[in-house]
C-alpha cells in the first residue's frame, strides 16, 4: 500500500517530467488549483488521467473527472488513496 | 457606431442583468460598465492616446473583458494575446505593435520581465490578480526600465465611473489580432469598429440570438471565436458563461444544466471528449438551441451524435479566418443532408471562388481559391505592406479591397461551399493556423539537426496534426522524446509536433530544396 507521501512524489515528479519539461520544481501550492496554475490545460488532463491509471493501476471513471479529485495536488493525492483503498 | 457602444447601450436597458458568469463570480451589465470607465479613465490618465494599442495576455476572466472594452472605451486598440504565448514572442508583439500598456497576471510575468523591460514603447504593466508586492521580484525588473507597475483593482476603486470622451469613429481601430503567417512571423490583423460591428451583426443576424440568451464558452478570449462569443452577447444583451478552458466535461455539463445555456461555441476537442462520456444521453440538454462549430471540420459521426444528444438544438458548421472574422455558415436545417458543408456567405458578405488566372468558377466540383468581400474584411496587417497586398487586392469597383483566403474551396450544384485545403502550406491544427517555418526555427535551433520539415498530417480531432520530419548531422542523437520536450520550451502547446520521423536525409526538389510533397 503506497503512503500518501509515495502518492504525492510520483504526481509531483509526473509534473515536472511532462508538464515542466523535467525542469526545476513543482511551483505550486498543495491547495492551489491546477488549472489556475497554469500547469494543467485539457490534453494535460488526459495525460495526466491516462498516467493515474498506469502507473498506480487503477480505473479513473467518466464520473470522476471533476475537479474536486483532480484540480490540486491535495485533491490529487486524496483521489488516489481513495481510489487505491477501495481497490484493495 | 463603435463596438464597445454595445456595451453602454445593453448597460443602460438592463443593468441589472448578468453579462459575464466566471467561476463564483457574476457581472452584470451595470458592474461591467462601470469598471470599463473606471479603466479606461485609469489609461487616459497613464497617457495612453487615441489608437494606442494596450495587450491583453490573460486567462478568460472578467478581467480580459474589461481590459478589452476599457481600451476601446479609452480610444485605444485591444490585442488580445494567448496567454500560453512564450516570452520572447509576447516581447515581439509588444514591440510590433508599440504597446503602451500591457495587462497581464502575477503568474504570467515570472521569467519575462527582462524581455518586458526591453520593450521601449511599453510604459505602463497593470496586474489584473495583484499589485506590485506580489510580483515583487519581477515588478522591481520593470521598475528599473522606467516601466509602472498597477493593481487593477486598485485602479477600479480609484477612478470615476463615468465614461471619458472618446474621440473614435466606426474607422478606427478596434482590435489588433495576431496570426501565424508563413514566414514564421505572426502578423498583426488590423480590424475596425465598422469590421467588427458588421460581424457581430451578420453572426447575431444568422444565430438568431435573443437577449434571454445564455452562451457558454470554454474558447480563449485570444481566439477572435471566444473573443465574438462575448462580443456578440454584449451586443444582444444576453448572458456569457465564461470558463477558463474545457478541461472537466462534467463540470462543462453541469454548467449548462444548471445556467439553462442555451449557445454552445464548440471545436471538435470538445465534442471529442464530451461524445467519450457512457453516460451523456442521461443529461438535461433541452436548454441548448444552438450549438456552432467552426475553425475546424467537426466530423460527420460527431454531428450524428450531437444531433441525438441534443436534439433541440440548431447545429450551425461554419468557415472563416481572422482576417474578416467569419465567411460562410451553412444553414442548420440542411445539417442532416450536407454535414460536410459550410454552405453559404453569412449575412451581409459576398463569396465566390475563382481560378489561378483570377475567373470566377460556377462549375459544381470544381475547386478554386475562395474570394471574400464585405464590411467586415480587416483593412490590412499591421506594418506589413507586402503581406497586406498579398491577401487584400484591388476589388472589382475603385472603392473597395477584396480578401483573399488562400484556401480551396469547391462547390455543389446548390452553391454550398465544401473545404477542400490550404492554398499555401499553412496547417490548419485544432482551429489555429500554423506557419510550419516557426516550428522549423524552433528545430533548428537543436545541435543535432541538420535537416527539418513540417507538415500537416490527417488528424480526426485536430483537422491536422503536425509532424517533423528531421535528419541529423552525423555521429549525432536526437530523440522524439528530446524533440518534443524543446518544443514545447519554445513553441505555444498547438505548434508542439504530435509526431516526429527521423529520415537519414530530406527529400529534395531538383534545385536542392526540401520537397514536402515528397513527405506526405
Amino acid at each position: 500500500m503506497k503512503s500518501d507521501t509515495e502518492i504525492r512524489s510520483a504526481i509531483c515528479d509526473f509534473f515536472v517530467e511532462n508538464f515542466l519539461m523535467g525542469e526545476g520544481t513543482l511551483a505550486v501550492r498543495d491547495d492551489e488549483s491546477l488549472l489556475e496554475a497554469g500547469i494543467i490545460d485539457s490534453t494535460g488532463m488526459l495525460e495526466m488521467v491516462m498516467f493515474l491509471e498506469q502507473h498506480f493501476g487503477l480505473k479513473v471513471e467518466d464520473r470522476e473527472l471533476v475537479p474536486e479529485n483532480l484540480d490540486s495536488l491535495a485533491n490529487l493525492v486524496q483521489f488516489v488513496g481513495r481510489k487505491l483503498r477501495a481497490a484493495r | 457606431m463603435l463596438l464597445d457602444n454595445s456595451l453602454r447601450d445593453s448597460a443602460a436597458r438592463h443593468p441589472d442583468k448578468e453579462a459575464l458568469i466566471c467561476g463564483s463570480r457574476r457581472a452584470t451589465y451595470g458592474e461591467l460598465d462601470a469598471s470599463v470607465n473606471a479603466l479606461a479613465n485609469a489609461l487616459r490618465e497613464f497617457g495612453l492616446n487615441r489608437q494606442d494599442r494596450v495587450v491583453i495576455y490573460f486567462d478568460n476572466s472578467v478581467e480580459v473583458v474589461q481590459g478589452i472594452f476599457g481600451a476601446m472605451r479609452a480610444s485605444g486598440v485591444f490585442v488580445p494575446v494567448n496567454p500560453q504565448v512564450k516570452g520572447d514572442k509576447l516581447a515581439f508583439i509588444l514591440k510590433d505593435c508599440q504597446a503602451r500598456v500591457l495587462i497581464t497576471g502575477v503568474r504570467n510575468l515570472r521569467g519575462i520581465e527582462r524581455e518586458l523591460a526591453e520593450c521601449p514603447d511599453l510604459r505602463d504593466v497593470i496586474l489584473v490578480d495583484g499589485d506590485a508586492a506580489a510580483a515583487a521580484p519581477e515588478a522591481a525588473v520593470l521598475t528599473a526600465a522606467s516601466k509602472r507597475v498597477h493593481s487593477l483593482a486598485a485602479l477600479l476603486a480609484n477612478f470615476p465611473t463615468t465614461a471619458p470622451v472618446n474621440p473614435n469613429i466606426s474607422l478606427d481601430l478596434a482590435s489588433l489580432i495576431y496570426t501565424s503567417g508563413s514566414t514564421g512571423v505572426p502578423k498583426g490583423v488590423m480590424l475596425t469598429h465598422l469590421n467588427m460591428v458588421t460581424a457581430v451583426t451578420s453572426l447575431t443576424t444568422y444565430l438568431r440570438n435573443v437577449p434571454d440568451d445564455i452562451i457558454l464558452s470554454a474558447l480563449p478570449l485570444s481566439f477572435d471565436y471566444g473573443l465574438y462569443q462575448v462580443l456578440m452577447a454584449v451586443r444582444f444583451g444576453g448572458t456569457v458563461v465564461l470558463e477558463k478552458q474545457f478541461v472537466y466535461p462534467y463540470k462543462y455539463i453541469e454548467l449548462i444544466t444548471r445556467e439553462r445555456v442555451t449557445g454552445l461555441p464548440i471545436v471538435p476537442t470538445i465534442t471529442a471528449i464530451l461524445l467519450n462520456l457512457k453516460d451523456l444521453e442521461q443529461h438535461d440538454f433541452s436548454s441548448v438551441r444552438y450549438v456552432t462549430n467552426t475553425a475546424q471540420a467537426l466530423p460527420v459521426h460527431h454531428i450524428r451524435r450531437m444531433r441525438q444528444v441534443m436534439p433541440n438544438a440548431r447545429i450551425y458548421s461554419m468557415y472563416g479566418l481572422t482576417e474578416c472574422k467569419r465567411v460562410a455558415y451553412l444553414p442548420p436545417e440542411l445539417i442532416d443532408k450536407k454535414p460536410t458543408s459550410v454552405g453559404i456567405a453569412i449575412p451581409n458578405t459576398e463569396v465566390w471562388i475563382e481560378d489561378e488566372q483570377g475567373n470566377r468558377i460556377t462549375t459544381p466540383g470544381q475547386p478554386g481559391e475562395l474570394i471574400v468581400r464585405g464590411a467586415h474584411v480587416m483593412v490590412g496587417y499591421w506594418n506589413r505592406p507586402e503581406e497586406t497586398a498579398r491577401y487584400l487586392r484591388p476589388g472589382r469597383w475603385p472603392y473597395e479591397r477584396e480578401l483573399r483566403t488562400g484556401d480551396l474551396f469547391r462547390q455543389d450544384e446548390d452553391g454550398h461551399l465544401y473545404f477542400i485545403s490550404r492554398k499555401d502550406d499553412l496547417i490548419k491544427t485544432a482551429g489555429e493556423r500554423v506557419g510550419p517555418r516557426d516550428v522549423e526555427n524552433v528545430l533548428y535551433e537543436l545541435e543535432a539537426v541538420k535537416e527539418a520539415a513540417v507538415i500537416g498530417v490527417p488528424d480526426d480531432v485536430l483537422g491536422s496534426a503536425i509532424k517533423a520530419f528531421l535528419a541529423l548531422r552525423d555521429g549525432a542523437s536526437l530523440t522524439e522524446a528530446e524533440v518534443i520536450k524543446h518544443c514545447q520550451q519554445r513553441l505555444e502547446r498547438f505548434k508542439v509536433p504530435k509526431h516526429v520521423a527521423f529520415l537519414p536525409e530530406l527529400p529534395k526538389t531538383n534545385t536542392g530544396k526540401i520537397s514536402k510533397k515528397g513527405l506526405s
